[in-house]
């Protein structure tokens, strides 16, 4: 147990830390969503730091995990903007490289890390939220493609995207996990239409996909035929894989904003006791997120102690912007003064439904790591 | 960064789990015996030579088998002493002494050590009697290198690892009971009325281990961070120990609340624990201190 950095660790971060500050400019910072977003994902390439831990045959630096923890750490820190690829490096990339073939690999995976090609994500229907096997998206197989109908929803990046990752049931008298196929589909074929989802916030990060006649060749197919259960839970692993330090590093730089907050208006007692719980849960969810990377670097399976980062980390982001509102008193609800954590409590709403309800990871940990029986 | 237990850790937590699950009375001899007394002692001044961890470690065992003997007090005294010795020992904190009726000597806030003279009170928790001394004549001074707050870290360092122990055997108890129990012809644990509050347990039980090691490691680096990370443990893994017990009174229903059912002496110790040395909203106020001051 040695809860430093090692030499080699603490080069990794210096060195990263002298590139950001060297790179990240304001104009950066506080640039558009897209424009900035495509600068400095190109930068990040430029400077190898995309597809850290993806092997070095795919272009990818062969890093340890720890390097990708650093690195996220280190990026939530600087509050630089969200990579642009964080879809197809964190979830398309390594999906194609577990189960794509030749073909695919050599199509996508270098424009992937490049950001030259942005992706998203159809899982999500509007009849398939939590439960991913009531996907009724259609593909039908006439020839040597598919013929794709039905609508996506919650898709980031969808209205920026090329690709898009794609469950879809190409045997209609199929039920739940059979007769799903996981394709990739071209986000400018003929057919496709992004329509922008407004959320409670007022922004629009997400989006409705609809597929009208869409042709999409068998080669896209990602496994079998038939097969795109298996694929997708790939994906999907791949989606909670370190991203607890991605959570965990936001919500240090949240907690700061929280503390500078309260140094400045003053707080209660209570106020204080809560920033305090708050803060403790933040050192509790950080170290647990380091005892799963160490499980994961010795093993190659993030150990179950790490299921419950993503739980914690949503419910206690909600918590740290209530606190915010609550020592900013009325002016929370005047725009110009509670701006960033009126913005920040509406947005934290979403946390606990997206990549996973909070209902569903419990029942993940109920019947996965303490072997309950299972209640569907 | 590596946060892992080393092999020679898992097999130390082994033996004390099947010693210590047989023998939840031993005295303190038995455990002096298996050398588990002075662990974090250097070998210079007759302890075992390894460190804060390995101690944490024998805690948190000692916690999940409710062992009742006043081995943390005497641990937490004998990292102060010049030379690790045969005594009980226990130490006095906000005018009362743990064990008091069950050990030798004393420490006192002005490293003094004196004779183990008072009266013992009843507790709640019936296996860690609380007690205050009498009027007493001058201690010796020790004339070690410790220092009384240093043993205060280590005992509540201490106390946040056996509150996880508890944590982790109230989980355990749990789960065994609404994986057999039988209610409208299902396991009951397959409502998530039931299973989801044992889910939040698992959490919160990782992240109490998480700090109260973390914990355990500055104590043993004499890390600066010390004092604030073993507040931060003694706050989260007492409340987290509390909550757990509840929680699994309330799934184990009626028989959850009997006398007969050990789940009730978990449930006291882990209020005892949250209660001694400062409970959690109290260590919250370090936190804060060091946060917003």
């Amino acid at each position: 147990m040695d809860l430093r950095d090692t030499p080699e660790e603490a080069t990794f971060r210096a060195d990263l830390r002298a590139w950001i500050e060297e790179n990240l400019t304001d104009e950066i910072r506080r640039g558009r969503f897209e424009e900035a977003g495509r600068v400095w994902s190109r930068k990040l390439y430029e400077a190898g730091y995309a597809g850290l831990t993806w092997p070095k045959e795919y272009g990818g630096a062969s890093a340890p995990y720890s390097h990708q923890a650093i690195f996220l750490e280190e990026m939530a820190r600087a509050e630089a903007p969200s990579h642009l690829g964080v879809i197809g490096l964190g979830m398309a990339g390594p999906t194609i490289i577990a189960h794509g073939t030749d073909a695919q690999k050599a199509k996508h995976l270098e424009k992937i890390l490049s950001s030259e090609e942005i992706w998203c994500q159809g899982f999500s229907e509007p009849g398939a939220g939590s439960d991913l096997s009531a996907v009724r998206m259609s593909a039908r197989l006439e020839g040597d493609h598919f013929v794709v109908d039905g609508q996506k929803v919650w898709s980031s990046f969808a209205h920026i995207a090329d690709w898009c990752i794609l469950v879809t049931r190409n045997d209609p008298e199929s039920e739940r996990h059979a007769g799903l196929t996981y394709l990739l589909a071209d986000m400018h074929a003929p057919g496709v239409e992004v329509r922008p989802l407004r959320q409670i916030t007022g922004e629009a990060e997400f989006n409705e996909i609809f597929f009208s006649g869409v042709e999409v060749p068998v080669e896209n197919v990602v496994g079998e035929i038939g097969g795109g259960w298996q694929v997708a839970m790939t994906t999907l692993l791949h989606e909670r894989g370190t991203l607890g330090f991605a959570l965990t590093a936001a919500l240090e730089a949240q907690i700061q904003k929280l503390v500078a907050l309260a140094k400045e208006r003053g707080a209660t007692p209570l106020q204080r006791d809560a920033i305090a719980r708050e803060w403790i849960g933040l050192q509790a969810v950080r170290y647990t997120n380091y005892r799963a990377l160490t499980t994961l670097m010795k093993t190659g399976i993030p150990g179950p102690e790490g299921s419950g980062s993503k739980l914690w980390w949503s419910e206690a982001n909600q918590r740290v912007t209530k606190i915010a509102l609550d020592l900013l008193g009325p002016d929370a609800q005047v725009m110009e003064n509670g701006n960033y954590w009126q913005h920040q409590q509406l947005r934290s709403r979403g946390n606990t439904i997206e990549a996973g309800t909070s209902e569903i990871l419990r029942n993940i940990i109920a019947e996965r790591v303490l072997g309950l029986p299972r209640s569907r | 960064m590596e946060f892992a237990f080393t092999q020679e850790q898992e097999e130390l937590r082994r033996e004390a789990r099947a010693f210590l699950e047989k023998n939840p009375d031993a005295p303190l001899s038995a455990l002096r015996e298996l050398g588990w007394l002075g662990v974090s002692v250097p070998e210079e001044r007759g302890g075992g030579g390894l460190s804060f961890v390995e101690e944490a470690i024998l805690f948190e065992e000692a916690g999940r088998a409710l062992y009742s003997g006043p081995f943390l007090t005497t641990a937490a005294v004998l990292s102060a002493l010049p030379e690790v010795d045969e005594q009980a020992w226990s130490l006095e904190l906000d005018g009362l002494v743990p064990h008091l009726d069950a050990v030798d000597r004393v420490l006192r806030e002005d490293l003094s050590a004196v004779p183990a003279e008072g009266e013992t009170l009843a507790t709640v928790d019936e296996t860690r009697p609380l007690g205050r001394l009498g009027p007493v004549a001058d201690g010796t001074v020790l004339s070690g290198s410790g220092s009384f707050e240093a043993v205060r870290l280590r005992l509540l360092a201490g106390l946040a690892a056996e509150a996880v122990g508890i944590a982790a055997k109230a989980l355990e108890l749990a789960v065994e009971y609404v994986r057999e129990r039988e209610q409208f012809g299902k396991k009951i644990g397959v409502y998530q009325a039931v299973s989801h509050p044992l889910a939040d347990t698992y959490v919160e039980t990782e992240l109490a281990r998480s700090l109260a090691y973390r914990a355990a490691w500055c104590v043993a680096e004499e890390d600066e961070e010390a004092p604030v990370a073993v507040a931060a443990a003694k706050s989260f893994c007492a409340e987290t120990a509390v909550a757990a017990c509840e929680r699994s009174i309330q799934v184990h229903g009626g028989i959850g609340f009997t006398w007969e059912h050990a789940l009730h002496r978990y449930y006291k110790r882990a209020q005892w624990i949250d209660a001694f040395g400062g409970n959690a909203s109290r260590q919250r106020e370090v936190v804060a201190a060091a946060l917003l001051d």
